[in-house]
């Protein structure tokens, strides 16, 4: 009996965390987002602020475009982050692993919002990297970097480089020198060793830091909104703007769920297409 | 090469050093391994058999020497290049492949044809006593399996050299002597030049056709498994292949090469020896358990040059590995005598009083270092 109390009280933490959080704002988030406005201040239940989003263009394109700019983050974000794991975990020895790790985690120490005026002070007409481009004489006149794609991608990956390397590295480290060794002797060569046996290895670590980083840039607001600038059209400037410009909550609500429901199918879709399952992700990575 | 050398050796070190920083790991090495044989480097943990094994394999780099295979120099040629393959000292069986996606491995790094490769898996298989396996994952199978794919997976490959580091260091005892057998075996049908490393003596005695005892990383002395029993060269193989009883003492007489020998306990004993050593020099002499003869009465070992008596201490039954210990001497030092299995001493008991010998030819002498 004593035990079964030890128990549920172990779990309290855990269900009020989660009931709090997230399942009771998601019910109130549904419920609102079904309340669609006949007349001010007169409400009834339909699903007529999601059909908006489904025929409204610019509603669903902005999704559209903030689901595929954040998988291109995410493949980025793994294309440059692999390497450097693979350097950290296997290659590099004793102090330099220290210090090579304490760099990835160097970004977190100021506020993302710091973070991003950092990289404004950098792009911008009249910043660091223009001004030293004119004083090379490699360009004439300033040059705006800033408020573009590329602009909101070089933040999205820089925001999210930790959480792609901390799964890989501890995904890498796990695989014992000799399977590498091994991979060699029998006749492979680098190619084969990576394709075969480290990514292999290494499966779990990039499907947990590919969800991670996708699910951080798809709902990022700072990082679009600040490098780029007004016409970014990321969706979550559209909740934003539902919430708070138009104080429109049943469409922001709407939408607020819908990238919800939507992210979860694009994470599982993706799942679906490397053979993974979450579950051994979750427990292997 | 010289002319009268037409042996082909598979495998030859020359001189082969590595030094980490100022730690020499292995030095100065020489071997010549010929073309199908069985070669065991043993030596205790950290005397740098695996360093030794791993730059014939082309992981590490020798600070100095020269590696040959079939007669060429292969200290340019990476791992994956090299015509030898290793047996890893944890097997390193890749856990996301099956059994015979593992073997396969090295043949699809060669661009061998698929129907060609699923065939040449399923003959290895079978020549290891594993046919239709082949799907099985590495999780699913015992540890003497995985010992058989991790072979299978090299000699499938038609090494020059098959490397093997410790490879049954993992196993429980009844396996291990089971894997023994089935190694040398396999060895033996496949016709592969095999480089086996292990601290076991018995493994390195049983398979080998000849073995190195390896010390601090050189090699002590190299032969067949007869010579270092019964004829070690140093004092270290004497000490570290089989077992033995030792004492230190002062040569009294020394005439070219037949010793007497006054030991600390003050036991003069009669040995055999290098010729160079001279009276006075300090000693270890060595005297296997079953060189010793027992006898209940003197006269039963009148012809040995050395006889004690003493009084049975204990006795250790295990079988036809029995043994007796007897006190003996003024110091009443034990001394290990290997049990007859004629049954004639099988109703020995502790305080006994028992008389014993042993010839001055299997009393080996070397001069103390
Ligand atoms: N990479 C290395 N750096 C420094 N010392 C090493 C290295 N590899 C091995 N050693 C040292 O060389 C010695 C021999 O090691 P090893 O060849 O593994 O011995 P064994 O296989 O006989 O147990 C050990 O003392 C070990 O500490
Ligand atoms: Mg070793």
């Amino acid at each position: 009996m004593s035990r079964r109390l030890g128990f549920y009280l172990l779990l309290a933490p855990l269900v009020v965390w989660l009931g709090a959080l997230l399942i009771i704002p998601h019910i109130e988030l549904l419920l609102t987002s079904l309340q669609v406005k006949v007349k001010p201040r007169v409400y009834e239940f339909g699903f007529g602020n999601y059909a908006a989003f489904f025929t409204e263009p610019l509603y669903w394109n902005t999704f559209a475009r903030t689901a595929l700019m954040s998988i291109a983050a995410t493949a980025l974000t793994l294309i440059v982050g692999f390497p450097i794991s693979y350097y950290i975990a296997k290659l590099a020895r004793g102090r330099s692993r220290a210090i090579l790790f304490v760099l990835c985690l160097l970004p977190f120490w100021v506020s993302e919002l710091v973070r991003t005026f950092g990289w404004m002070i950098l792009l911008r007409e009249t910043g660091v990297v223009s001004n030293t481009l004119q004083w090379l004489g490699l360009s004439s006149g300033p040059i705006e970097f800033l408020y573009n794609d590329a602009a909101i991608m070089v933040g999205l990956v820089y925001t999210s480089m930790l959480f792609m390397v901390v799964p890989l590295v501890t995904t890498l480290e796990s695989l014992d020198d000799s399977y590498i060794e091994a991979g060699y002797d029998l006749g492979g060569n680098g190619f084969a060793v990576m394709r075969e046996i480290v990514i292999p290895h290494a499966m779990p670590g990039i499907v947990t830091g590919c969800i991670v980083v996708f699910m951080l840039s798809l709902g990022n607001y700072l990082t679009p909104i600040l490098l780029g600038g007004k016409d970014s059209l990321w969706f979550t400037e559209q909740i934003y703007a539902q919430f708070i410009t138009r104080f429109n909550w049943e469409q922001g609500s709407a939408f607020g769920f819908l990238l919800l429901v939507l992210s979860s199918l694009i994470v599982w879709a993706g799942l679906k297409l490397t053979g993974q399952t979450l579950g051994q992700t979750v427990g292997r990575g | 090469m010289t002319p009268e050398s037409p042996v082909a050796y598979d495998l030859e070190c020359r001189s082969l050093t590595k030094s980490f920083d100022d730690f020499v790991a292995v030095q100065s090495i020489d071997l010549a391994i010929p073309a199908g044989s069985f070669f065991s480097i043993l030596g205790p943990s950290g005397c740098g058999k695996t360093t030794l094994l791993r730059m014939m394999a082309g992981f590490v780099r020798p600070t100095s020497g020269d590696i040959l295979i079939k007669g060429r120099s292969v200290l340019d040629v990476p791992p994956n290049k090299r015509p030898v393959n290793m047996v890893f000292q944890h097997l390193a069986l890749f856990p996301m492949m099956s059994v015979a996606e593992n073997i396969g491995y090295g043949l699809r790094r060669r661009g061998v044809p698929r129907e060609d490769i699923a065939r040449r898996v399923e003959e290895a298989l079978v020549r290891v006593g594993l046919p239709g396996s082949g799907g099985k994952r590495i999780s699913q199978i015992s540890g003497g399996q995985k010992q058989r794919v991790a072979i299978a997976r090299c000699l499938v490959l038609d090494p020059d050299v098959l490397l093997l580091d410790e490879p049954l260091g993992a196993l429980d005892l009844k396996l291990r002597e089971h894997m023994k057998v089935e190694l040398k075996k396999l060895q033996h049908e496949f016709g592969t030049t095999f480089v086996y490393i292990t601290h076991d003596q018995s493994e390195a005695l049983v398979m080998s056709d000849r073995v190195a005892v390896m010390n601090a990383g050189r090699f002590e002395q190299v032969g067949t498994a007869q010579d270092l029993y019964y004829r070690p060269a140093t004092a270290f193989v004497a000490a570290f292949v089989g077992e033995s009883n030792k004492w230190r003492g002062k040569v009294e007489t020394a005439d070219a090469g037949r010793l007497t020998v006054l030991t600390e306990d003050g036991v003069r004993i009669a040995g055999s020896g290098e010729a160079a050593l001279a009276a006075g020099a300090t000693v270890d002499v060595f005297v296997r358990p079953e060189a010793v003869a027992l006898s209940r009465d003197a006269a039963g070992i009148a012809s040995m040059a050395n006889r004690m008596d003493g009084a049975v201490a204990s006795v250790l039954f295990n079988g036809a590995a029995s043994r007796v210990l007897i006190k003996a001497g003024a110091a009443q030092a034990e001394i290990d005598v290997a049990l007859p299995q004629t049954g004639e001493f099988n109703d020995l008991a502790p305080g006994q009083p028992i008389h014993f010998g042993w010839s001055d030819a299997q009393t080996t002498c070397f001069r103390a270092g």
